[in-house]
């Protein structure tokens, strides 16, 4: 058919050089090639501090190892947590976000697609600005080199004093610019999602995802000015004498620790956010029912949302704070904990009464759901301040974020690519491959993760580049070290399986997962204006509607009001 | 699985206005701004008397009262500019524009003035204690935010000179109007914490 | 000769597990979180367990009919049930909360309890008792709260330099020690023993070899502890060519050994060195060969310290060593 061949994937590879495929990425505002250059590019860092992660984990395996020195553990545990929170969790929703909106929405593009490049190019430069530290920070005197004051850098260890040569500069300046990419990103897919839905498609039938999208931005908007100000302003202590963080001249450093978790809390669920929507976007698809409570769905992201802005100091228990200000934290981290709940459990209704189909993303979703409550749970248990005072700052605390960002966060993330990868590519992932990546990345994150709880309980602070014998550590810590080497094969896999199925995986077709939003009426990958006609809607799941016209949604849905 | 060729649905179009694209840009941007405004908002006040030497706002600070007047007076300008461009009255539009940048100017630089006196006569700088670092730090910021808005409004001024501007870029002149208006109520807000509050 | 109480206590296990308390508040720290342990217990068996029921009963299975189920949109008395449970398991963590936050924080010192400063330093730990008079470095020496009565030991923590954090799992939870504020904490420990513990708030390159140890004595024992470390320096004159050297060099610009016209604030008090298990905060046992080391070269020993390599002949160090080795 005619639409069918406009649209055929990508260029021949003997039409068009290389030099000139290279120079249209570059020049692209397409929100389609600008997504997926977002997560290559957040995929190429992933393994980079993956690779950081392996070695921080071969050097603890055992105690008094001499693998890696004190400055270079610590300057990879530094750089291991801002790439992975700067330089691949914010570029991986900034693409998915705006690949998707438009094709959810029933748009051509998003707002403004050059502002969407130049937010693309402000993040590639920061991040290359940030590993540049290992060559630039030396400077004159030859102090420096990658940052090492950890990714959330507190003050005074930051400071002209403590901080020598221009390593925490490096830190700085990168995620200024990451920050302007953020910001403007999330400017562009609040616009799109507000200004250019499809006619018919109002707020309440637009899909999960997208709504979870206009949250997630939304809090970007409001939490990452917290970071930026604060980096201004040791900017200003360490170039122009200023003293905001400098306790000789009465400064605070506890202040620095205010503003960053400010920024620092909402920005973790400005990660899970989106991980929250492709469930909400694949769960269903899988088992073959729309979401459990759609409107309430909605109302308990936007509570998270606004809660999360009020549970900062949750990360600052052991600081000193009265009875009365930990009580009040306490609280408000533990009703954050409900909307969530109320998440699961939705997700759980959707599943309930289903013909559940265990296809890869729907796989990744299930894992993500067990992994994902176990989190929370440990997250509430470290919302008990007085248990918190045990636990904060050890191995139980990097065991609870990271069953949140691995276990949850990027689980949900490899649900979305093995959903969406037919759509943007125009193959399925290999299958066979998948599983493989998904039981050796299931194993493997269990083992590490799940005994780096005791290592915590057993009293092992965090960033320590090595541990005498004797604490009852050491078969713990060596456990979590082969763990590690599972994950980091099955995140090869993967990247071996997303290569190859490129080429050689089985066609697609417009609607592989038989699924109900707009982006699967388009062909696979979608032409680059994405719909001939622009669509109306008139139901959350136009097109289930279209392939069920006895039971159409909008029967339903108009009977809500 | 589905026939290509379907959508639409074949359903009539319905009533479907949405807010212009700019509009809601130029909130956004407010309010991501405002959040920056508050980190150093918050800053001052933490800071307020707790500078352990060095001269206090009391001794230093001296009302801005004529730049204030300048600054808030061009937000009336602005307004009474972008209704002669509504009218199309090109020439009254850009005499109140240009009365705005000229405002806007006089208020940078009695700021330029107010700065020189606390540095070179009050020996107030930056480092020399937290109210120093405070005070240069927040104004500063607004100053800057000032100077953007400035350059946009010089932009305007020579595209209007140069027979560039026409009614289609109403929304766009409306916009940096808007942005106007949020670095005048910024600077309400510092002119209270830091003449009023922090003295 | 090994300091008598060393020979009478036993070395408490290594293993700093926070659920053998051997002292309050950890010990009321457990029993709170015992409770939520349970609470999470619980709820992680029903959730989970509902999942696994729904994954295995609601399959997809081969002989099914092609037509989907029925579609359920969802329903609001559900809905409410599954939030209002969660808010009251909530209230109960609220109270439990609130309740072990106030019995902690809000305990005021009675007059029988001892008062002891804790300053951190990049890498090691600076212990004053203003009350007796005493200055030591990285070993906190408290009584028990054993027969005798009760007698906590309150601390004050401050930082000399960047922010650092005070943690012995088996004694309490963590407190920061943070520059330019002084935070308090308290213990009260019942056994007799040697606990460890390190420093929990990453302070710069060698935050993992900043450790504590907490040597609890009985009271009586306590007492003769502290009237020992009151004296000033044995004037011991076996090492003379040693003390020479000390005190020639600038060792008497960071150190102090009281009684002597060093009095130096920047590194750990020396008076009574050898009344300690370990050098450089645990970084190496207080043996002569690793002294001998550590003052040949820091560095060596624990790379990025702050105390230089004073560049002295190997007959420089031997004298040091054994001057050092009379401060008892």
């Amino acid at each position: 058919m005619a639409i069918r061949e406009i649209a055929l994937p990508g260029n021949r590879a003997t039409d068009v050089s290389f030099v000139d495929r290279l120079h249209r990425l570059v020049v692209t505002v397409d929100h389609k090639k600008l997504g997926l250059m977002y997560i290559g590019t957040a995929l190429v860092f992933l393994v980079v501090a993956g690779l950081m992660a392996v070695a921080i984990r071969l050097q603890l395996a055992i105690p008094v190892n001499t693998f890696l020195g004190p400055d270079v553990f610590n300057r990879f545990f530094t750089m291991h947590g801002t790439s992975m929170v700067f330089l691949v969790g914010m570029p991986i929703i900034a693409g998915l976000g705006n690949y998707l909106v438009p094709l959810m929405i029933g748009t051509r593009d998003m707002a403004f697609p050059r502002l969407n490049a130049f937010g693309y190019w402000m993040f590639l430069f920061g991040g290359l600005l940030l590993y540049f530290s290992y060559l630039g920070a030396p400077g004159l005197a030859g102090h420096g080199s990658a940052p090492d004051v950890g990714w959330f850098a507190y003050a005074p260890l930051t400071g002209r004093a403590f901080s020598r040569g221009n390593s925490t500069d490096y830190w700085i300046l990168s995620l200024l610019l990451t920050s302007v990419g953020s910001t403007v990103s999330a400017i562009n897919v609040i616009v799109t999602t507000i200004t250019l839905r499809c006619p018919g498609m109002k707020l309440m039938r637009m899909p999960l995802l997208v709504w979870l999208m206009l949250v997630t931005n939304f809090m970007i908007l409001l939490a990452l000015p917290g970071l930026s100000g604060a980096q201004i302003m040791l900017l200003i202590d360490r170039y122009l004498g200023g003293h905001f963080f400098d306790t000789q001249a009465g400064g605070s450093a506890v202040i620095w620790q205010h503003f960053f978790w400010i920024f620092g809390h909402p920005e973790v669920y400005i990660l899970m956010i989106p991980a929250f929507g492709s469930l909400s976007e694949i769960v269903p698809v899988f088992s073959r029912k729309p979401i459990f409570g759609y409107p309430i769905m909605v109302g308990a992201t936007v509570m998270i949302g606004l809660i999360s802005v009020s549970v900062w100091a949750h990360h600052m228990f052991s600081v000193g704070m009265t009875s009365v200000g930990n009580t009040f934290f306490a609280i408000s981290t533990f009703l954050v904990a409900i909307p969530t709940g109320i998440k699961i459990f939705n997700w759980l209704g959707t599943m309930y009464g289903g013909r559940i189909r265990f296809e890869l993303p729907m796989l990744f979703c299930i894992a993500f759901l067990f992994q994902f409550l176990i989190a929370g749970l440990t997250g509430v248990m470290l919302a008990v301040v007085p248990f918190n005072w045990q636990l904060t700052d050890s191995y139980f605390v990097v065991a609870h974020f990271h069953y949140t960002l691995v276990g949850a966060f990027l689980f949900g993330m490899f649900a979305a690519f093995y959903y969406w990868y037919p759509k943007a590519v125009g193959r399925l992932l290999d299958r066979r491959l998948g599983l493989w990546h998904f039981w050796l990345f299931v194993i493997g994150f269990h083992v590490t993760f799940d005994t780096m709880h005791f290592s915590g309980l057993l009293g092992m602070p965090r960033r320590i580049f090595t541990y005498d014998g004797g604490r009852g550590w050491e078969t713990l810590n060596f456990v979590t070290t082969v763990g590690a080497v599972f994950q980091a094969v099955a995140v090869l896999l993967f990247a071996i399986n997303v290569v190859r199925s490129a080429k050689r995986g089985k066609l697609a077709g417009n609607d592989p997962w038989d699924a109900w939003t707009l982006e699967w009426t388009t062909t696979s990958p979608p032409p680059v204006y994405n719909f001939e006609d622009v669509p109306i809607v008139r139901s959350r799941r136009p097109l289930w509607d279209l392939k069920h016209p006895e039971d159409p949604d909008w029967k339903y849905e108009e009977s809500e009001n | 699985m589905i026939n290509e060729a379907s959508l639409p649905l074949a359903l009539e179009a319905p009533e479907w206005k949405l807010p212009s694209s700019r509009k809601v840009a130029v909130v956004c941007l407010v309010l991501t701004e405002t959040c920056l405004f508050s980190i150093f908002v918050a800053a001052y006040l933490f800071y307020v008397g707790k500078s352990l030497t060095g001269p206090s706002p009391r001794e230093v600070l001296e009302l801005p009262v004529l730049s204030t007047i300048c600054l808030l007076s061009s937000s009336i300008t602005i307004v009474f500019a972008e209704g002669a461009f509504k009218k199309e009255r090109k020439r009254l539009f850009q005499l109140l524009w240009l009365l705005t940048l000229v405002l806007a100017a006089v208020f940078l630089t009695m700021t330029a003035i107010e700065w020189h006196r606390l540095i070179y006569e009050k020996g107030l700088t930056i480092s020399t204690n937290l109210f120093g670092t405070t005070f240069y730090s927040l104004v500063g910021l607004h100053a800057s935010h000032v100077i953007v808005g400035l350059c946009l409004l010089l932009l305007v001024l020579i595209f209007s000179l140069t027979g560039s501007l026409a009614q289609m870029h109403r929304e766009r002149i409306q916009m940096i109007s808007w942005y106007w208006h949020f670095v005048d109520a910024v600077w309400v807000i510092v002119f209270t914490v830091v003449y009023v509050i922090g003295r | 000769m090994k300091p008598l109480w060393l020979v009478y206590i036993k070395f408490a296990d290594g293993v700093t597990n926070i659920f053998s308390p051997l002292s309050q508040p950890a010990q009321e720290i457990k029993e709170s979180s015992i409770l939520v342990l349970a609470v999470c217990g619980v709820i992680f068996i029903v959730v989970a367990g509902l999942l696994l029921y729904a994954i295995v009963r609601f399959r997809h299975r081969a002989g099914d009919e092609v037509s989907e189920p029925p579609q359920v949109y969802g329903s609001n008395q559900i809905e409410l049930a599954w939030t209002i449970l969660p808010l009251l398991i909530v209230l109960v963590l609220i109270m439990v909360t609130s309740r072990t936050i106030a019995d902690i924080q809000n305990r005021k010192p009675p007059p029988t309890a001892v008062h002891a400063t804790v300053i951190g330093h990049q890498w090691w730990w600076e212990i004053r008792y203003p009350e007796f008079g005493i200055v030591t470095a990285n070993e906190l020496h408290v009584p028990a709260s054993d027969g005798h009565g009760s007698r906590p030991t309150f601390l004050k923590l401050q930082s000399a330099d960047v922010a650092h954090s005070f943690w012995v799992p088996q004694l309490a939870g963590k407190t920061d020690l943070i520059p330019n504020r002084e935070n308090l904490m308290w213990i009260e420990p019942t056994k007799p023993g040697v606990y460890r513990g390190n420093c929990a708030e990453y302070c710069g390159t060698q935050h993992a070899r900043m450790l504590i140890r907490v040597v609890v004595h009985p009271q009586d024992e306590f007492e003769r502890w502290v009237k020992q470390q009151q004296e000033s320096a044995s004037a011991d004159t076996n090492a003379p060519k040693g003390r020479t050297v000390f005190f020639a060099n600038s060792c008497v610009n960071c150190h102090t050994i009281r009684g002597t016209s060093a009095q130096g604030k920047f590194g750990p008090d020396l008076t009574h060195l050898m009344s300690r298990e370990t050098l450089a905060a645990g970084a190496a046992p207080n043996t002569p060969d690793s002294l001998r080391q550590w003052i040949r070269d820091p560095q060596k020993s624990k790379v990025g310290c702050l105390m230089p390599n004073m560049q002295l002949t190997d007959d420089q160090v031997d004298q040091v060593v054994a001057y050092l080795q009379t401060l008892k």
